[in-house]
């Protein structure tokens, strides 16, 4: 029997609704689990690679270091990187801190911002935190990107459909009620 | 009047005399892609959407008028390519981030890109600084999303009589000026013809964002054009 093929998925930075449109495949998830298994992904919470994947489902475009490592590391995994929704290809919401200065996106939101405590008035820098970048990168300019699902969230037949073509390696072909930018 | 007959794709149409190319294919029930073409206004030639071969050389449909025995090009595959190269240049050029534009569903360049079926646009963003105008209190002008159609500058001249907008600048320095400090310094209302006119999300009403649930949006069921298509298929 050959293997199923393998799908890993990722929130950078986004907002977890792509994933949300995932799920709002409702029941016809059961189908797809009998069509691929899951590698890394928070729908199982798996947080490293456990092998070879055909699919990489990437939300959100990069806003630190840490998202670039994990789509670099996606990359270098799947066969197939997809973006996933409009943050993964323009940077969408995120990407609109690109026109601001990083130091003044910082003091805005811990300094500045109404209702803010921080009477130290230090700006998070601990070891752990990633480290943010200059501005947001939609994901195609960091690693190759071979599909591309546009929306906001794509809906969930966009997806579903999606998902079905590139499980038998066909184009993905979205019809017209399936292709939007919002 | 005089009429002349010219050829469009392989077809036969008969035009008026001194008539557009996109205007007579429109009347022939033949949709020509365009932005900046706009109604009755002087066309502009800007956007190079409506971009047809006419007699072997590349022109502007919307300003090259008919003549006896052209042979035109629309739907070819090279011409096709070449209009989703302009559509992906214009949304590369500016900052169109549909998700949180108050237009998305009645954009016209959105629209467009859906009856081109583009998913993302091939040419890397140039994430331009440009600034929003909120002085006006009843109107704004979000130059991110400006695509330079001259369409506000034309029907602030010609249709409301106030020349609110022009051009400054050259090449990718030029953009939308008000004639005024600020939009809030200008005569312009929010039943201007020309804040209805703009086609992207650039000159846009206040407080009247997201209105139509989504669904109900102009191009949410059918593609920019399938008027036009519809009245082709009646006709055939």
């Amino acid at each position: 029997m050959t293997r199923k093929p393998r799908i890993a998925t990722v929130s950078l930075a986004g907002c977890f609704g792509c994933h949300m449109s995932l799920l709002d495949i409702d029941e016809r998830i059961l189908a797809l689990a009998e069509l691929v298994e899951f590698d890394r992904s928070p729908i199982n919470d798996f947080k490293e690679f456990d092998g070879r994947c055909d699919i990489g489902l990437i939300e959100g475009g990069c806003c630190n270091e840490e998202n670039v490592h994990v789509l670099e590391d996606f990359r270098k995994h799947c066969d197939l990187i997809v973006s996933l929704g409009d943050c993964a290809i323009n940077g969408g919401i995120p990407a609109m801190r690109n026109h601001v200065p990083l130091r003044e996106c910082l003091e805005e939101a811990y300094l500045r911002s109404p209702g803010v405590y921080n009477p130290g008035g230090v700006i998070p820098n601990a070891p752990e935190l990633p480290l943010l970048l200059h501005r947001v990168y939609p994901c195609h300019e960091v690693v190759k990107v071979d599909v591309v699902i546009p929306g906001c969230p794509p809906s969930a037949d966009a997806i579903f459909t999606s998902l079905l073509a590139l499980v038998k390696r066909e184009p993905v072909a979205l019809a017209y009620a399936n292709l939007k930018y919002d | 009047m005089s009429t002349v007959q010219f050829v469009l794709d392989g077809q036969a149409i008969e035009a008026q005399d001194g008539q557009t190319i996109l205007k007579a294919a429109e009347a022939a029930g033949v949709y020509i892609p365009h932005l900046c073409a706009f109604k009755d206004l002087i066309p502009h030639g800007s956007c190079r959407v409506c971009s047809v071969r006419v007699n072997g050389r590349i022109q502007a449909a919307c300003v090259q008028t008919v003549t006896a025995g052209a042979v035109v090009e629309s739907e070819t595959p090279e011409i096709l390519e070449f209009r989703r190269n302009i559509i992906d240049m214009l949304f590369a050029e500016g900052n169109h981030f549909c998700m949180f534009c108050e237009k998305s569903g009645n954009c016209e360049l959105q629209a467009l890109a859906y009856r081109f079926g583009i998913t993302s646009p091939r040419y890397d963003y140039l994430n331009p600084d440009r600034d929003i105008d909120m002085s006006h209190p009843d109107v704004y002008l979000d130059r991110n999303r400006c695509i330079l159609c001259g369409r506000c500058v034309r029907v602030s001249q010609e249709v409301d009589h106030k020349t609110i907008f022009q051009f400054v600048g050259r090449g990718h320095e030029k953009r939308l000026q008000v004639n005024g400090t600020c939009l809030a310094d200008t005569e312009l209302s929010a039943t201007d013809e020309a804040v209805a006119a703009c086609p992207v999300g650039a000159l846009m009403p206040k407080r009247v964002g997201y209105a139509i649930p989504v669904g109900q949006r102009a191009f949410d069921a059918a593609p920019i054009g399938a008027d036009v298509d519809a009245r082709k298929g009646g006709a055939a």
